[in-house]
């Protein structure tokens, strides 16, 4: 059987081949619609490069690493770039790129190109995978050609892509994709028309833009539409757009540029055109037997169709499944560009002043009434900067996983993570906070003038608990704030004397390597696209910073909500068996206004609570921090047994908490529950060069605080148990190294 | 009596169509099992893994090279018991200098891609089992001793 097909050499025994789109399109050309010229790259080829260079395995053991329903969604999109950087690393075999070199060349010779996804099962009117693979427009030159059908292959297994295919059922293990690759046509005016509107049976929608319709599709730039009856073809309403911008190709790809004046008074199509358009939607839909949404372009007053699908609103599909919410995992260049604009201009100031002004306020003078009311502003406020954070901090986050996409294109590295070694730009405001603490912890064993861990008698304890409080007061984590306030002073000094012990302590800030790297990534772009190259990393490097810093401000926040809780400590005996959390305010206020309020005392999970006959011995995770430790474990379960950490100890927890990042100066390791690559715990272990596993099931109830374990931040493999004195040094061979 | 090409075809096919066997070695005066991917040389004389060295079978690896290794062809039905064939290669551990042209990690690498990543990590140790001898069973109870001559 071929593999490379022309359209006019595709038919039904080929649906397990070629794919939806590739299908639908040979059957538009079947009707005497014009078309593009195009060939569509079987699945057959796509099957042959993952056997013959060993990918499907290595897909199967990236893939299977965790079972898929317990990934987060971060660690879905590490497997994801994990697999595609597989794709985009391994060469084409020789004879496979060939045999498409001639192929394609044979029938497409010296035009620009589009590549196009063309999945098994897709478009499909069971299930859409509109926009859930990439598409690549405007490819020159064979050997682009050849490298944007391995891009295209590689989509197969983006974060969207793999959940998508995992909420309808579809076996993601044996999923392939065709790959259509078609004539540019470079169309003054193009559209999408949608067979049945959403919204009315009766009626289509015809949607147009000047130019390319990538922008159109994509949400980039507003169409103009039309409304149109079904029945008989009449145009009922015309809703013009704003007309500002339009997508055209360049050299190579394509852009978002101005749109020429005389252009932005004209509406894209004529009514005369917008018939045109509904006539051949509804040609296609008596050929295929159901209605379609019809991408097209008009280039010199001839119509192409660019492809055509089933409508799959029509069939009650797109209100089951969640197509929309993995479409927005991935945000365009200019939505992160304005985050950042609305972040760093006008949220992170205005949380930044809140938290002061509400620092600046005496709690102690407000009578029971006012400090009840108090509370309630407070939540009040942390209610509304935890929804800033996840509507605009949160999708900010995608500029890191935009930018580690396109260096790994790019660069093609070895280490499909290398991109997160060229965010860091300024020391993290955790790593700056953590620095004076340690000063300030130090300065506890001078003022007292003995040390401070044996501040068992009494002599020098009045000392301490002055430089303690002092600590408390410009203590930046809430968290630690909070255990000042709330645990015993001889618990508090031999903390600080472990802090004491780390001042001096170098985090692992890896420069020059990092120069280097950046000039690689700028390196693999032509003059001309540099610029654009410096500000992704720019835009990168700012959405991983924040990622750090927004959790400080938020943390600057909740802690004046937390202060005011222990301010309700202080005054009645009624709390004092509650705890300070921002979940347990409402209890606080009701200490305050209610007298026959008796709180509950909250039961503490009891350490290694899981009954466990069953021992850990090695547990897998994701390796987020490379580097090996060995030492005793220190499991933090409640931010209580934060004060117990000592010097060399692995932090075990379910989270790093951004306001319990004070203790990772003492830490040897970190392992935590939650999942990926760019959380908090990973970032903050690579900035002290500290070996860090993620995304290990249940680790805090297999591992328990003194056991011995090894952090293998290599492989991200914890072991439990005794472990040889050097992981990384060979066997001390009696005999010599194997020759062999 | 078995013919020797058959049995070296027989033997050469268990070892290149099987990618696992389990491994034994011997610590604290106790054996222990694992589960290791391997890769043998067309001769049989060498047969090589990989390891994390946080493990047990590493310590023990450390503490006494000899080891012995089972590869055999189940197939979880009845027929088993006539048809299965397998193979207890017994010999000595070395550890493999790691290298990008080392003809082990090459023919190891070559069986299992996947484990690319796995293998150059700075923790995984390759160790190259030096065979003495394979004890082939197959019929049930018909077993052959093949000798390698060094």
């Amino acid at each position: 059987m071929k593999t490379v097909l022309r359209l006019d050499e595709i038919d039904e025994a080929h649906h397990d081949a070629v794919g939806g789109k590739a299908m639908a399109l040979a059957r538009v050309a079947r009707t005497g619609l014009v078309v593009p010229q195009a060939v569509c790259v079987s699945a057959e080829v796509y099957d042959r490069f993952v056997e013959t260079t060993g990918l499907r395995s290595r897909i199967v053991m990236e893939y299977d690493r965790k079972p898929f329903d317990q990934m987060r969604w971060e660690e879905i999109w590490d497997t994801a770039l994990r697999i595609q950087n597989l794709f985009i690393k391994t060469e084409m075999p020789p004879d496979i790129a060939a045999a498409l070199r001639d192929q394609i060349s044979s029938e497409l010779a010296g035009c620009p190109v589009v590549v196009r996804s063309s999945a098994i099962g897709e478009d499909s009117r069971k299930a859409s995978f509109a926009g859930l693979h990439e598409s690549f427009v405007n490819v020159r030159g064979i050997a682009s050609i050849l490298k944007h059908i391995k891009l295209v292959w590689a989509s197969l297994w983006s974060d969207r892509a793999m959940l998508y295919r995992a909420e309808i059922g579809l076996d993601v293990s044996t999923s392939r994709m065709a790959v259509l690759v078609q004539e540019l046509v470079a169309g003054q005016k193009s559209g999408v028309m949608f067979g049945v509107s959403p919204t009315a049976e009766s009626e289509a929608v015809i949607e147009s833009v000047h130019g390319l319709n990538e922008g159109l599709v994509d949400g980039t730039i507003e169409p103009d539409r039309w409304i149109v009856g079904r029945a008989d073809g009449a145009i009922r309403s015309h809703k013009p757009a704003a007309r500002e911008k339009m997508v055209a190709a360049r050299s190579r790809g394509v852009a978002v540029v101005s749109l020429p004046k005389e252009k932005r008074a004209q509406a894209p199509l004529t009514n005369r055109e917008v018939r045109e358009v509904y006539h051949t939607g509804r040609s296609l839909e008596e050929a295929f037997g159901w209605a379609q949404d019809v991408e097209w372009t008009y280039r010199d007053a001839q119509l192409y169709v660019l492809q055509s699908r089933p409508i799959t609103t029509a069939t009650g599909i797109s209100q089951q499944d969640n197509r929309a919410w993995y479409l927005s995992l991935h945000r365009s260049l200019e939505n992160l560009n304005a985050l950042r604009e609305s972040i760093e201009k006008t949220y992170i100031p205005q949380m930044i002043s809140e938290a002061e002004s509400l620092g600046k306020k005496d709690l102690a003078v407000l009578d029971t009434e006012q400090l009840a009311e108090a509370i309630r502003d407070r939540q009040r406020i942390w209610g509304h900067w935890q929804k800033v954070y996840w509507d605009h901090f949160i999708p900010f986050a995608h500029a890191v996983r935009f930018f580690g996409q396109i260096y790994n294109r790019a660069v093609k590295p070895d280490d499909p993570h290398e991109f997160a070694r060229l965010l860091p730009s300024a020391p993290l405001k955790s790593v700056q906070r953590n620095q004076r603490l340690v000063q300030m912890a130090t300065a506890i064993g001078r003022r007292s003038n003995r040390p401070a861990k044996s501040a068992d008698g009494k002599h020098g304890h009045h000392e301490a608990c002055e430089v303690i409080s002092d600590i408390a007061a410009k203590a930046e984590s809430s968290t630690l704030r909070s255990l000042l306030a709330t645990t015993s002073v001889d618990k508090q000094l031999v903390f600080l004397a472990e802090l004491a012990k780390v001042a001096g302590k170098k985090t692992a800030r890896r420069q020059v390597g990092r120069k280097v790297l950046v000039e690689r990534f700028l390196g693999a772009f032509p003059a001309a696209q540099r610029r654009n190259a410096a500000g992704l990393l720019d835009l990168a490097r700012a959405s991983y910073k924040l990622r750090d810093d927004d959790n400080i401000y938020l943390g600057q926040v909740e802690a004046e909500l937390l202060r005011a809780l222990v301010e309700v400590k202080r005054r009645s005996r009624k709390a004092a068996g509650l705890r300070v959390a921002t979940t347990t305010a409402g209890q606080f206020v009701q200490v305050l206004v209610d007298p026959d309020f008796r709180p509950s005392r909250e039961a503490h999970a009891s350490r290694g609570e899981a009954s466990l006959t069953v021992k850990a011995r090695q547990l897998v995770g994701q390796p987020a921090g490379e580097g090996v430790a060995v030492g005793p474990a220190r499991v933090v379960k409640q931010r209580e047994d934060l004060l117990d950490f000592k010097r060399g100890e692995i932090l075990i927890c379910d989270a790093v908490d951004p306001n319990m990042t004070f203790v990772v100066p003492l830490a040897a390791g970190v392992v935590e529950r939650r999942g990926g690559m760019l959380i908090h715990g990973a970032i903050i272990a690579r900035e002290y060069g500290l070996p860090c596993i993620t995304g290990v099931p249940n680790v805090c109830q297999a591992v328990m605080t003194g056991d011995r374990i090894t952090v293998d931040g290599y492989l991200g493999i914890v072991t439990v148990g005794p472990a040889p004195t050097d992981p990384v040094q060979a066997m001390p061979a009696r005999s010599a190294h194997s020759v062999v | 009596m078995t013919n020797g090409d058959d049995l070296n075809r027989r033997l050469s096919k268990l070892l290149s169509e099987e990618g696992l066997g389990v491994l034994s070695t011997c610590g604290q005066q106790q054996p222990y099992a694992s589960l290791v991917a391997f890769a043998a040389t067309e001769d049989f004389s060498h047969i090589v893994f990989a390891t994390p060295r946080p493990t047990r079978k590493f310590a023990n690896l450390a503490a006494n090279a000899q080891v012995a290794l089972l590869v055999d062809n189940r197939s979880r039905r009845a027929s088993d018991f006539r048809l299965a064939m397998a193979a207890t290669a017994v010999g000595t551990v070395k550890e493999v200098r790691k290298a990008k042209n080392s003809r082990l990690i090459r023919l190891y690498l070559q069986k299992h891609p996947q484990l690319e990543d796995f293998l150059w990590s700075p923790t995984c140790a390759v160790l190259d089992i030096s065979v003495e001898r394979y004890s082939i069973v197959e019929r049930f109870q018909h077993v052959t001793e093949l000798h390698l001559k060094r």
